[in-house]
């Protein structure tokens, strides 16, 4: 599904380079839940944005579904990212003046679906994550796991192969929290490929993998369900380091 | 995408900024309405100035000596003159039997006094068939009498304003006046007629036609006029009376213009007043266009996280630009309607409370003033759209709401 091959990203700030991603290689298979781990300014927003196409790197290759898409144009990037990706962010980014049907018809109406397909598409998704109560609310009228759900509902709505999350459960307390991992392992089960960027160990172990960046850098790869103690370790290491260092 | 969901879309975002909105649809109406009400107003005037003419009779030949390339051109400049004399005249009464009324005119200003008072005035000699052509009323006493072109009596009538001035309260019918060198006894006052190309019948003295050449010591006529008996036959009398002149004088040596002929001079040259109203009109639209990129460019600025949004959702930059340009343009088309009723409006009310002053606005305006509003949307509009549609999408994305 995904294969990276010596990816970098680097920015340039004030005449200096920084390197925000050094020689990322990873291969994710279909159907992964593959999560994303590590200090903040590690670099894990920076991989995210590359694997979404919504950037492209400074060097090195990215295969998406058999297609090279690092030298795509900016036009080809946005056929990308409407057939084949999804997004959810920590903090929703709904449009505010439209309703939960509004921001769930979103993509399909850029894709140029016909209205009542796209009433019909919004209706079951939203019936999905449970909201067909709140179709006609504005996002100020939910709590921010309605919120969440909207947008999970919109991700989908173009019927994605890969879906990215960037903290989808920050904002949220742990109750809804759950219940949008409960939604997105389901929806992982059903053969979408889900990555998910999170700084809890908790939200990582129910992934079958983690990765864990440091510096731009993937240090560790370990099994979802050995995150807990693993990331305890991984701090410590960091800490004792920058300890070391200072 | 559909032009529908770009409409709801550009629809729900101007509904939700409604003071912006509003301050930008006004801004666009008064440009339209500004241009609707001006070349009303110039419009008004033309219809003024063309009836102005049509009251005079537009079944009125002039006779010009000298023969004038330029049709519609003012007469008078140029040309051979000394050619048109009072036989000339008195043919046209015998041998054009479409002429209702001949009137020779000779012209000049002279000092016209009474005691103290006086002033210099234009002095015209003609004949009794200057009131059939002029369409003239009397005040008072009578007008020239009918009698032999040749015969110069000392008589005068004036002008209703001259008459005033020059004998306050007493009757002026009987005083005997000065003009120039010769004394002159009043006979009747004009009703009051105002100008009229450029000769104010109110502020003139008419004396008998031998009268006049004597006094200005001239052999030709300045003009002749000849009014038509049928409105319809004016061009055939027209080439009658170039074709009998060119017989007399062995060449084609006079200009004969037709009323229409000036009235549709006088017409196009307002007509470029109106359009230079509408040019006015024009900038206080470009302005409002200004106010529109403004608007939008805060829009966009505002935005930013929601074109980031919908490039994540594979929104094409094209789509991007479409929406906002739509915005814009549904601004100032909504704005240009809102004016174009308020401007119709205004003039509907000029008319009811100057029912003497024809103002309308030309179509051309209503037609130009609509197009001209939708255009300035999409081009003020062009920029903030152009703007927002090349964002990064995740620089866009990181300035979350
Ligand atoms: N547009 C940018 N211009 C310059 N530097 C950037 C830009 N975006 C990110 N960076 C830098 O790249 C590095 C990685 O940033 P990134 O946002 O990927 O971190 P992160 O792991 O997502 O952190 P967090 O957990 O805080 O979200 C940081 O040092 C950041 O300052
Ligand atoms: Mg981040």
């Amino acid at each position: 599904m995904i294969l990276l091959d010596h990816l970098c990203r680097d920015y340039l700030v004030g005449g200096q380079t920084l390197r925000a991603l050094a020689d990322v290689s990873e291969t994710i298979e279909a159907g992964e839940h593959v999560a994303i781990m590590g200090p903040s300014g590690s670099g894990k927003s920076t991989l995210l944005n590359l694997l979404g196409c919504l950037d492209r790197p400074t060097n090195g290759r990215y295969v998406l579904d058999g297609q090279e898409v690092s030298g795509l144009s900016t036009h080809e990037l946005s056929m990308v990212r409407r057939h084949k990706i999804g997004f959810v962010f920590q903090s929703y980014h709904l449009i505010s003046r439209l309703t939960a049907t509004g921001n769930v018809e979103l993509p399909m109406v850029f894709a140029g679906i016909p209205r009542s397909e796209r009433l019909k598409r919004v209706a079951e998704t939203l019936d999905w994550v449970g909201l067909s109560a709140r179709a006609h609310h504005r996002p100020d009228q939910l709590s921010g796991g309605e919120r969440q759900r909207v947008a999970i509902a919109r991700s989908i709505s173009m019927k994605p192969r890969l879906l990215l999350a960037d903290e989808p459960t920050g904002n949220l307390d742990s109750a809804a929290g759950a219940q949008i991992l409960e939604i997105l392992e389901t929806m992982n089960r059903d053969g979408l490929t889900v990555i998910t960027v999170t700084h809890d160990p908790g939200v990582g172990q129910r992934a079958q993998r983690v990765l864990v960046l440091a510096d731009g850098e993937v240090v560790r790869r370990v099994p979802g369900r050995e995150i807990v103690e693993a990331y305890a370790d991984f701090n410590r290491e960091q800490q004792a380091s920058a300890g070391s260092s200072s | 995408m559909m032009i529908l969901d770009c409409l709801r879309m550009a629809g729900t975002a101007l509904v939700r900024q409604r003071l912006r909105t509003g301050l930008s649809l006004l801004g666009v109406a008064i440009g339209v309405m500004s241009v609707i009400v001006l070349t009303s107003l110039g419009e008004g005037a033309r219809r003024y100035v063309t009836g102005q003419f049509a009251s005079l009779g537009t079944n009125l030949l002039v006779v010009i000596p000298g023969k004038n390339e330029t049709t519609g051109g003012l007469p008078g400049m140029g040309g051979a003159p000394e050619d048109l004399t009072l036989q000339d005249a008195e043919a046209i009464v015998r041998r054009i039997p479409g002429a209702n009324a001949v009137a020779p005119m000779s012209m000049a200003t002279d000092l016209v006094s009474y005691g103290e008072r006086g002033r210099q005035v234009p002095v015209i000699g003609t004949t009794s068939d200057f009131m059939i052509a002029r369409h003239l009323r009397m005040a008072e006493g009578s007008f020239l009498p009918d009698v032999d072109n040749d015969r110069g009596a000392p008589i005068a009538v004036v002008g209703k304003k001259l008459a005033k001035e020059l004998f306050r309260g007493e009757r002026p019918v009987g005083k005997v006046v000065r003009v120039g060198d010769w004394r002159i006894r009043v006979i009747g006052v004009m009703d009051s007629r105002g100008v009229s190309v450029g000769l104010d019948m109110d502020d003139c003295v008419l004396v008998p036609v031998a009268t006049g050449m004597r006094m200005f010591n001239r052999s030709s006529l300045f003009r002749i006029l000849v009014d038509v008996k049928v409105r319809a036959d004016q061009d055939e009398t027209k080439n009658q009376v170039i074709r009998l002149l060119a017989d007399r004088h062995q060449e084609e040596d006079v200009t004969v213009l037709t009323q229409d002929a000036v009235v549709s001079s006088f017409s196009s040259i307002l007509n470029v007043l109106t359009m230079a109203l509408a040019g006015i009109g024009g900038i206080s639209l470009a302005v409002a266009g200004v106010g529109i990129m403004n608007v939008m460019l805060v829009s966009v600025s505002e935005r930013t996280f929601e074109v980031g949004l919908m490039k994540a959702v594979g929104a094409k930059e094209h789509q991007i630009l479409g929406v906002f340009l739509l915005e814009a343009s549904l601004l100032s088309s909504l704005g240009g309607g809102i004016g174009l009723g308020l401007g119709l409006l205004s003039v509907e009310i000029l008319g009811k409370v100057f029912p003497k002053f024809p103002a309308a606005s030309p179509l051309w305006a209503i037609g130009l003033s609509i197009g001209v509003s939708v255009t300035v949307g999409v081009v003020f509009g062009l920029i903030p759209a152009h703007r927002a549609s090349r964002l990064d999408p995740v620089v866009a994305l990181a300035r979350s709401k």
